[in-house]
């Protein structure tokens, strides 16, 4: 975009948008669209933004480091897949100004590094200034098309009310690990933008993990080890499933399975999807009695939800009586259950310190939806399709009914965007910065305390 | 840590009485003569080798467990505790001199002392491995009373997810950050309760290797500074040509003085290159014959090659000038060749008897455009590879073993795995030197014919 281009936009008054009211409705995302959304400050929240990612060292107090955010690396994928990574900013101002005139189809958010990305070839790569990731969220990516072997809804890029299900399951199991087992507090669910979701765990001591420890996050949480090769993709073994496994199991997955999942996809109404499920069990014998069963099943008046349910408390039943045959038939239903539920994360993504990852707000460029939060103890009432798209907040601009552009608790901020803006402030921002200030005050305090001591005798 | 020359021990008054594994956490305070500070690097290197040597060929902990035991025994033992003690922190901090100077040499000394501490760890018995955790100074607490009974059904849970059948959830077990113990966690081998992971005592040693592993990374950043700044260049007349030596020892025979089983004579070289030469040097020998020439660093691989089998050089010369005349000529072969070849037995110059190549070292090499020498393991393509070893006699089967071992870098169990499939007998000392394979191959060979009627 040229300097003349530029300036040529900015000039636009907001009276001068009508021009691009009523846009066919498929079109949700367009370029000039992008530019009023990162143009105008009420839209995506820069200075929100900003106060997460500077955990309180943008304050007064003389433990802040005024650094810490220009440590932090962001990546801009721009029109035309060019894409600009190391991009770093002094402060919410030069970011701000940076978005403003690249206008990004995508923004990144990396690790807090060493020293500032900007001049990282200032410094050699051996030695003690080695530009090194010192920081980073534990950060977890769900994406609906790794399930696509256990969904028949859709497939690919599409989702619907009848698989996104899928993903509430995964939030529910994953977000109640974190905080009953690791004892994580500050944990952002985020809205990808199309079929997924992302995970951001904020607290210092997760920010300060190391990549084995990353590592053994992901790995612990890991069940699914899919490929085309293996027909049993779940494999648990021994005498009981591990707590978190039971306790996922039983306080979300099997009421999963057994309602919502057989009501919309049916797992056993035809033979190509029951097929898939006798595959997985490791006894040939079974897999022909249960055969038996339903091949000839007279062509009945049930549903296919209803042929389903039945067909699931026969497979229940001739497992229980039989699993005693093989070791690898004693937890046979729960494998089942785990291969259709359980969470299949990115391990990849959440491994590696400097592994970018998608910022929230941003907007999707094939749907046009904004990557809204999604609140983890209500993620039942999320609907992905019902997320505010670009078209949506030009045209609620365009009518006068803007976001507030202000910080305060207002409740009449009734916009599209505020009521995702607000949830953000009140159940993740606020609480982290409290403690992200405690923080920084007590380790101050004790650094002092520390040379202090040192002089004395 | 002072180096000495003289003669006399002096007794280490700073041994640790109780951990028979010590941590090697601060340098120990002792004297130790300069012959000592190089052999017992050396005997420990061995062991670091084997230990080396085993991963690769993917031992499980048991076989490991094992492996390690023997390994110390034949090379850090002694009937003296206290002399063994002082040899095993002695070579360690050695060896730290030598493997800080490098990431890659960081690396690997860091996974292969890891893994000697973790089977070592195993091998000690239960109220041992407590006194090493209780050396590491780690702060946790055994879990006990109320918190241990509110935990119980969990932790048998625990126990039986882990295919034990009755869960005999054990009488101890410590509240550990999760982060200390990721290979725990990873593997849902414990329960984690708020950030905390209850560790059983028989899994104490994910918990120690950890610790370990953390400590000798950090320490080794350390010394690399203090080597870079003060010590290389302080001791570049006494330590530092010893420490830069050891990173690149080959620690087995050289092959300089060749055996009874090796001499060869002119007229059975081709016959002993096809059934008794390695890889390498088959290609060597086959393209001399094939375009009577060889570049510089080919004759040298496969010159002191020969004379490690025992090619006499009276016949060497003989062979070298019968191939290069037919292209460039008997004059230009004495003027510019017939020297180095004399060279290479010593007879020229500075007069040093200059040893075969081991494998290290032709791993290592850098072939250009032209030459042929290097290991065809690492420095072939994958097809002409396979066309080779398909002349050598491979099956098709026997290949993929081959061929899989070259994917995962390990080039010398390709050349062990080639040499097994040639021979049909397994070798499990592996092939660190051409010569070693020539020997090898010999022994075999020799073994199959009966001797000739006298």
């Amino acid at each position: 975009m040229t300097r003349e281009e530029i300036e040529s936009r900015e000039d636009e008054s907001m009276m001068d948008a009508p021009q691009m009211n009523n846009p066919k409705p498929e079109e949700f995302f367009n370029v000039n669209y992008l530019r009023i959304y990162y143009g105008k400050s009420n839209l995506f929240p820069y200075s929100d933004i900003h106060k997460w990612l500077s955990y309180g060292h943008d304050g007064k107090h003389p433990g802040c480091d005024e650094y810490y955010f220009g440590r932090r690396e962001f990546s801009f994928t721009l029109e035309n897949d060019v894409y600009l990574r190391y991009k770093s900013f002094k402060n919410a101002s030069s970011m701000e100004d940076a978005i403003k005139s690249h206008f990004p189809y995508k923004i990144d958010i990396g690790a807090v590094y060493s020293v500032d990305p900007d001049k990282r070839h200032a410094y050699s790569q051996t030695g003690t200034n080695v530009f090194t990731p010192v920081e980073r969220e534990l950060v977890f990516d769900i994406d609906i098309t790794d399930y696509d072997d256990v969904r028949y809804c859709c497939s690919g890029a599409d989702v619907c009310s009848k698989c996104w299900p899928l993903m509430t399951v995964a939030i529910k199991v994953i977000h109640t690990s974190l905080t009953e087992d690791f004892g994580f507090k500050h944990i952002l669910w985020v809205f990808s933008g199309r079929r997924g979701v992302h995970c951001w765990v904020c607290d210092p001591k997760a920010r300060r993990m190391t990549n084995e420890q990353r590592s053994a996050v992901a790995e612990y949480f890991r069940v699914y080890k899919g490929n085309e090769n293996n027909a049993r993709k779940v494999a648990l073994m021994g005498y009981s499933l591990h707590p978190f496994l039971a306790r996922s199991y039983v306080d979300y997955l099997k009421g999963f399975f057994e309602g919502e999942l057989q009501a919309t996809q049916s797992i056993f109404s035809t033979k190509d999807k029951y097929e898939k499920i006798l595959a997985m069990i490791s006894d040939e014998d079974i897999q022909s009695e249960l055969r038996g069963k339903w091949e000839n099943s007279a062509r009945s008046s049930l549903s296919e939800e209803a042929i389903s349910l039945v067909r699931w408390e026969q497979l229940k039943n001739t497992l229980q009586s039989k699993k005693h045959k093989a070791p690898t038939l004693r937890m046979c239903v729960e494998e089942i259950v785990f291969t259709f539920t359980y969470p299949r994360i990115d391990l990849e993504v959440s491994k590696q310190m400097n592994h970018l990852l998608k910022a929230p707000f941003c907007v999707h460029p094939k749907t046009g939806r904004v990557c809204v939060p999604i609140d983890p103890n209500n993620c039942d009432d999320f609907d992905p399709l019902a997320v505010p798209t670009l078209s949506q907040l030009i045209e609620e601009i365009n009518s006068g009914g803007s976001r507030m552009d202000v910080d305060d608790d207002d409740d009449s901020d009734t916009s599209l965007l505020g009521k995702s803006i607000k949830f953000f402030r009140s159940s993740f921002l606020e609480p982290l910065l409290k403690s992200c200030k405690e923080e920084i005050e007590s380790s101050y305090k004790t650094k002092i305390g520390k040379s202090k001591d040192s002089l004395s005798w | 840590m002072e180096v000495i020359r003289s003669q006399k021990r002096t007794p280490s008054n700073d041994t640790v009485s109780n951990p028979k594994i010590p941590l090697y956490l601060t340098a120990p305070q002792m004297e130790v003569r300069l012959e000592e500070f190089e052999l017992f690097a050396i005997d420990r290197l061995r062991v670091l080798k084997g230990v080396s040597d085993g991963l690769a060929r993917g031992r499980n902990p048991k076989e490991m467990d094992d492996l390690v035991d023997t390994l110390w025994k034949e090379h850090m033992r002694d009937p003296d505790a206290s002399v063994m003690l002082n040899k095993d922190i002695i070579s360690h901090f050695v060896l730290r001199l030598v493997y800080c100077r490098s990431d890659e040499l960081k690396k690997w000394f860091l996974s292969m002392e890891t893994a000697l501490f973790r089977h070592r760890f195993r091998l000690q018995n239960f109220e041992a491995q407590r006194a090493i955790v209780g050396e590491f100074g780690l702060p946790y607490k055994a879990v006990t009373g109320a918190e241990l009974e509110g935990l119980k059904e969990r932790l048998g849970q625990v126990v039986r997810s882990l295919g034990q059948i009755s869960p005999t959830v054990e009488a101890v077990y410590y509240k550990v950050p999760f982060e200390e113990v990721p290979d725990l966690v990873a593997s849902r081998r414990v329960l984690i309760q708020k950030g905390f992971a209850f560790v059983a005592g028989s899994q104490l040693v994910s918990l120690v290797v950890t610790q370990f592993r953390s400590h000798i990374s950090k320490a080794l950043i350390l010394t690399n500074r203090k080597w870079t700044t003060t010590i290389r260049e302080r001791e570049k007349d006494r330590l530092t040509p010893i420490v830069e030596a050891l990173s690149t020892s080959y620690l087995g025979p050289d092959y300089s003085q060749s055996t009874e089983y090796a001499e060869i004579s002119l007229k059975d070289i081709d016959q002993v290159a096809k059934s008794s030469f390695p890889l390498c040097m088959r290609h060597l020998f086959e393209k001399v014959r094939e375009d009577h020439h060889l570049k510089h660093g080919g004759r040298m691989q496969l010159g002191l090659f020969l004379k490690g089998v025992g090619l006499k050089l009276d016949d060497a010369l003989a062979f070298w000038r019968a191939e290069f005349t037919k292209k460039v000529g008997s004059e230009r072969f004495d003027k510019e060749y017939a020297y180095s070849i004399r060279h290479n037995y010593g007879k020229e110059g500075k007069r040093t008897d200059y040893t075969p190549y081991a494998c290290q070292k032709i791993i290592l090499s850098a072939p250009g455009a032209g030459d042929h020498h290097g290991c065809p393991y690492r420095h072939f393509s994958e097809d002409n590879l396979r066309a080779a070893l398909g002349r050598m006699g491979l099956s098709s089967r026997g290949m993929e073993g081959v061929m899989d071992q070259v994917r995962n870098k390990h080039y010398q169990l390709a050349c062990t795995m080639t040499f097994e499939a040639v021979y049909g007998t397994s070798c499990d000392a592996g092939i660190n030197h051409p010569n070693q394979y020539f020997e090898e191959s010999q022994k075999i060979l020799k073994s199959k014919t009966p001797p000739a009627p006298v």
